[in-house]
């Protein structure tokens, strides 16, 4: 690990101001960006931790009905709430499904929004790669890429953003409040992680020294606890990164779903919202039919970018059954294996 | 530049000037401290090996920076037993051959009892191994770790029921 500087402010204002130099990294927990620095992938030459800062790790109803979410709460600490798995299931479910028990007791939420991609050839600085050194090329286009982005993706990068608690939030409209050097502004999450383009070294909308303070749920978000599931295909049982994933959230009234919101994850540089597949279940029953109907346009724009077009009918099958596991109902207690297709406690039948 | 912190490490104050701020809490316990029951496996935060408390939650030490960590309380295996009283979860591994090499076990043990204090497995064997998923048995002695797992919990369970009557 290269050397570095270390700095604790003791205000936002100073954190920010220590953050905007060249160089400059935030350290939360560090569980991803200390694996970074441990194989040479990041080298800051300065870490700003805000661990300490006052204000940063509060779950608050705010008045609006609205759920404002610290950045450092601890992604343990926010799935155990009990108020917050009730609110929003398909979230507590999602962060549990993510890591172990021992990272999801450290890691923030903060942290999670801005993890990197688990792209190998990010990791292996033997090889060429877009995101890590701009302009040097991407050995994942041909290389071993089964596991790789699906929809929105480039020539230039098709590394896939692995959090599993923003694809729900993403469908929850959660917006990301940011402290940056004009002060406090705040960005739908849908806007916050960029797709590659030509330049997938920029990842985020974040600029130097902005800092993410805290993800807040929008009053609406609460509409869905009732019906909402985040399911998610592994390599194995746990602790494992989605192949592919979903959150289904639906809003039901008189047997007729009256708004359904969807994303995926595990297939783009982003939490991917599917808002065509969400227009066609409004106003329908929840049947079979109407989910394969909504997978169909969910996937409609995608293409394998390498040895990955399984991914593609994967994603539609998921979207299925987690559209069927949430019309189904949000069970009593999150399944022992969260978010697993193998779980025992099923509530639908295979798609 | 130096940077002092202190930390309780098994109910003992300890402080420190660290010269270097890439430190992590589990070479500060192996290095500086000669607690090596905490095993530094990959180093890398996959293998579970490194497991500590910190201030009552189980982490891994080898991504935690000792400089963010300073007034931190940090419980090793070497403070689990009470003098020659092996803390539960320390006997049912004994009793169900938990281990087989013995390297990932100070891992699963302060795992485990991190996981008794959660409360969220209980005594259901599916949640007990999704919960223990971060610590890794090159071994194979999974079948043993989690009916020691369950032992403990059993016990922890009637001697709170115990602690109730």
């Amino acid at each position: 690990m290269k050397q570095f500087d270390y700095v604790r402010p003791a205000t936002v204002t100073e954190a920010v101001a220590a953050a905007a130099q060249p160089g400059a990294v935030y350290l939360a927990a560090g569980t991803n960006l200390l694996d970074l620095m441990k194989g040479g992938v990041s080298h800051p030459d300065r870490l700003v931790d805000v661990t300490h800062l006052d204000g940063l790790d509060g779950i608050e109803r705010l008045a609006d009905g609205a759920l404002r979410i610290g950045a450092l709460v601890r992604n343990a600490d926010l799935a155990h709430d009990a108020e917050f798995a009730r609110s929003y299931p398909a979230v507590a479910e999602a962060l549990l499904s993510g890591a172990s028990a021992q990272l999801r007791n450290a890691a923030t939420v903060g942290g999670n929004l801005l993890q990197r991609t688990r792209c190998a050839y990010f990791y292996d600085t033997a090889s060429r790669c877009n995101k890590r050194e701009a302009g040097s090329g991407c050995d994942a286009r041909d290389g071993e890429n089964r596991s790789h982005a699906v929809l929105g993706w480039s020539e230039s990068c098709i590394a896939t953003h692995p959090s599993d608690f923003c694809v729900p939030l993403v469908a929850l409209d959660a917006v990301v409040e940011i402290e940056g050097r004009n002060g406090r502004r705040e960005i739908a999450l849908d806007e916050l992680h960029r797709l590659p383009g030509d330049a997938p070294e920029r990842e985020s909308a974040l600029e130097p020294g902005d800092l993410i303070v805290a993800v807040r749920l929008p009053p609406a978000a609460c509409g869905f606890a009732a019906h909402a599931r985040y399911l998610k295909v592994r390599e194995r049982t746990s602790y494992a990164f989605a192949v592919v994933s979903a959150a289904a959230a639906l809003r039901i009234e008189n047997g007729s779903i009256a708004e359904a919101r969807l994303a995926l994850g595990g297939v783009a540089a982003k939490p991917w919202r599917a808002r065509a597949a969400e227009d066609v279940l409004r106003n329908v029953a929840p049947s079979a039919d109407a989910f394969q109907e909504a997978a169909f346009r969910a996937l409609a724009e995608a293409k394998p970018s390498g040895d990955n077009a399984f991914k593609i009918e994967l994603a539609r099958r998921i979207v299925v059954r987690a559209l069927l596991l949430a019309a189904a109902g949000t069970p009593a207690r999150i399944p022992a294996l969260p978010a697993s297709p193998f779980t025992s406690i099923s509530g639908a039948i295979h798609a | 530049m130096n940077h002092s912190i202190s930390l309780t490490v098994n109910g003992a104050r300890r402080d420190f000037v660290l010269d270097d701020p890439r430190v992590t809490l589990l070479d500060l316990l192996r290095e500086r401290l000669h607690l090596t029951g905490t095993k530094k496996g990959c180093d890398r935060g996959q293998c579970g090996a490194c497991t500590i408390l910190v201030d009552g939650k189980r982490i891994n030490s080898c991504l935690a920076l000792a400089i963010s960590h300073n007034g931190a309380d940090i419980l090793t295996i070497e403070g689990v037993a009470r003098g020659d009283q092996l803390h539960p979860a320390q006997a049912a591994f004994i009793a169900h051959d938990g281990f087989q090499c013995g390297f990932c076990t100070p891992g699963q043990i302060m795992s485990a009892i991190g996981m008794m204090r959660e409360g969220q497995a209980g005594n259901d064997p599916e949640r007990v191994r999704e919960c223990m998923s971060g610590n890794l048995c090159r071994c194979g002695a999974y079948a043993g770790i989690v009916d020691a797992v369950l032992e403990a919990q059993a016990g922890m369970d009637e001697t709170n029921q115990r602690r109730s009557a």
